[in-house]
């Protein structure tokens, strides 16, 4: 295997990249990038980023001197838009082409639009120049709509709040984070934006966008309200960046449908926002769009393409920070598991839960509580049965929701 | 092998006390990670690598001597 081919120079682009080397392999390397940045992180966007307690610069995942390290051809600024995999080619919006003996795929997730969505004051947040340019717009005092109120709608907004903007959040299930965390939960997250002044509207859709003179001026909601803004954040969700590899004849289904061992098909692996696999331990088939993912994906998967032939069956984590409060959380959350609360008290804005499912611990989430949850972590990995936690204080409804 | 953190860039995950927890603990209000061994012993060099691997806050650096990399 001569040369090793990496679709996406981001978390999960890198950390494939840097395997391979780690591991000792001396080929050929080309990492091919959409962005001309060179890699950078994602998390801080939304947090420091927004809030200008970080320059951008500093949301960089290496310095040049580590990147050179790495002896790749390091493509950035170049768009993959064709897979030819009999010819073990990837082609490039410039009309170049990469051959590869192997390929990792790792070009993440797009951020679903509405139409409007080149109105000025309307933004998207999922490239640091999508940041540096919400910062901007921030800057100018704005009235705030954030539509959607998931993990990045919410940071966005705690953020604009950092900066004393009047915001409103929209969202079409009854609290936010309901899909992450579930009711219970969410009902804690919206307490916790009121508390800070963030006004939320859940159970309503954004109908269209309202503008004049090629600037949004508020949204339409579904009932019958509108509500003016300035800045309008779509923050609706993303879709797996996979229209480069229509007709290549990959498992397109949720991202790139790979097996256990994060192989999309011979010598072709995929890692980070961007791959499904079936995970054995908690027996589904599942794609994260997790930072922490980003990396232990891209480990696996190149491990994989070097020979391990080791499933990848992580306990999944992921975290939140907003205003003073950090969440985070190990394992799946399954819209229909029961929880309990087995560490501190929710009234005292400081708490830990576990989630059962099918008889076991699937999941655990602390609330301000970092040391508690990674102890409880461990109730994931064994699959600790649920039966011992029956008799455990539970928020009222126990059914997350 | 010598371990550097920064604490203002840490998130509290935790990733680095699950891989090396001879060599990393978290503060018990913030989860903000601690240095408990500054140069750790030989033996625990590949877990406190794979610290800094997993560490989604690039919050931990290593100072090698030798030929690493």
């Amino acid at each position: 295997m001569k040369r090793i081919a990496v679709v996406g120079a981001s978390a999960a682009g890198l950390t494939a990249a840097e395997t391979l080397r780690r591991r000792g392999w001396d080929g050929h390397l080309t990492v091919i990038g959409a962005e001309s940045r060179p890699p950078y992180d994602r998390p801080p966007l939304s947090k420091q980023i927004l809030t200008g307690a970080w320059e951008p610069e500093r949301a960089a995942l290496r310095s040049l001197p580590d990147l050179a390290r790495l002896r790749a051809d390091l493509r950035l600024g170049q768009r993959a838009t064709a897979l030819d995999i009999p010819g073990r080619r990837v082609r490039l919006a410039n009309g170049t082409s990469v051959g590869f003996d192997a390929l990792v795929i790792a070009t993440g997730v797009t951020p679903r639009r509405l139409p409007g969505s080149d109105l000025a004051g309307v933004h998207l947040l999922r490239t640091l120049d999508d940041a540096i340019a919400l910062r901007a717009a921030l800057l100018g005092g704005p009235r705030v709509v954030v539509a959607g109120a998931g993990f990045l709608g919410t940071e966005v907004a705690a953020a604009a709040r950092a900066m004393s903007l009047e915001v409103t959040v929209i969202e079409p299930r009854p609290v936010p984070m309901q899909r992450a965390f579930g009711d219970r939960i969410g009902a804690l997250v919206a307490e916790l934006h009121r508390d800070h002044g963030t006004r939320l509207r859940c159970g309503v859709t954004l109908r269209r966008l309202r503008r004049a003179g090629g600037r949004v001026t508020g949204v339409e909601l579904d009932d019958g309200t509108t509500l003016p803004a300035d800045v309008v954040v779509l923050a609706l969700g993303a879709k797996p960046a996979t229209g480069w590899l229509e007709g290549s004849g990959l498992r397109l289904g949720d991202g790139v449908e790979c097996d256990a061992n994060c192989r999309a098909a011979p010598g072709i692996y995929a890692a980070g926002d961007v791959a499904s696999w079936p995970h054995a331990h908690f027996g589904t088939r599942m794609r994260l769009e997790h930072r922490m993912n980003a990396t232990e994906q891209a480990m696996a998967a190149a491990g994989n393409l070097l020979g391990d032939a080791a499933p990848f069956a992580p306990v999944p984590y992921f975290w939140t920070d907003q205003y003073d409060t950090r969440i985070q959380a190990y394992g799946i959350f399954p819209p229909d598991a029961e929880m309990r609360i087995v560490h501190g008290d929710p009234s005292e804005g400081r708490f830990a839960a576990a989630y059962g499912h099918r008889g076991s611990v699937v999941g655990v989430l602390g609330w301000n509580a970092p040391r508690q949850v990674r102890t409880l972590r461990r109730l994931v990995v064994d699959r600790a049965p649920w039966t011992a936690f029956a008799a455990t204080r539970a928020l009222s409804p126990a059914i997350v929701n | 092998m010598k371990v550097i953190i920064d604490q203002n860039r840490c998130v509290a995950s935790g990733q680095c006390v699950l891989s090396a927890p001879e060599v990393f603990d978290q503060r018990e209000e913030n989860g903000i990670v601690v240095l408990l061994a500054e140069t750790p012993s030989e033996h625990l060099a590949d877990d406190v690598r794979q610290a800094v691997a997993l560490c989604p806050a690039q919050a931990i650096w290593l100072e090698e001597q030798g030929d690493e990399q």
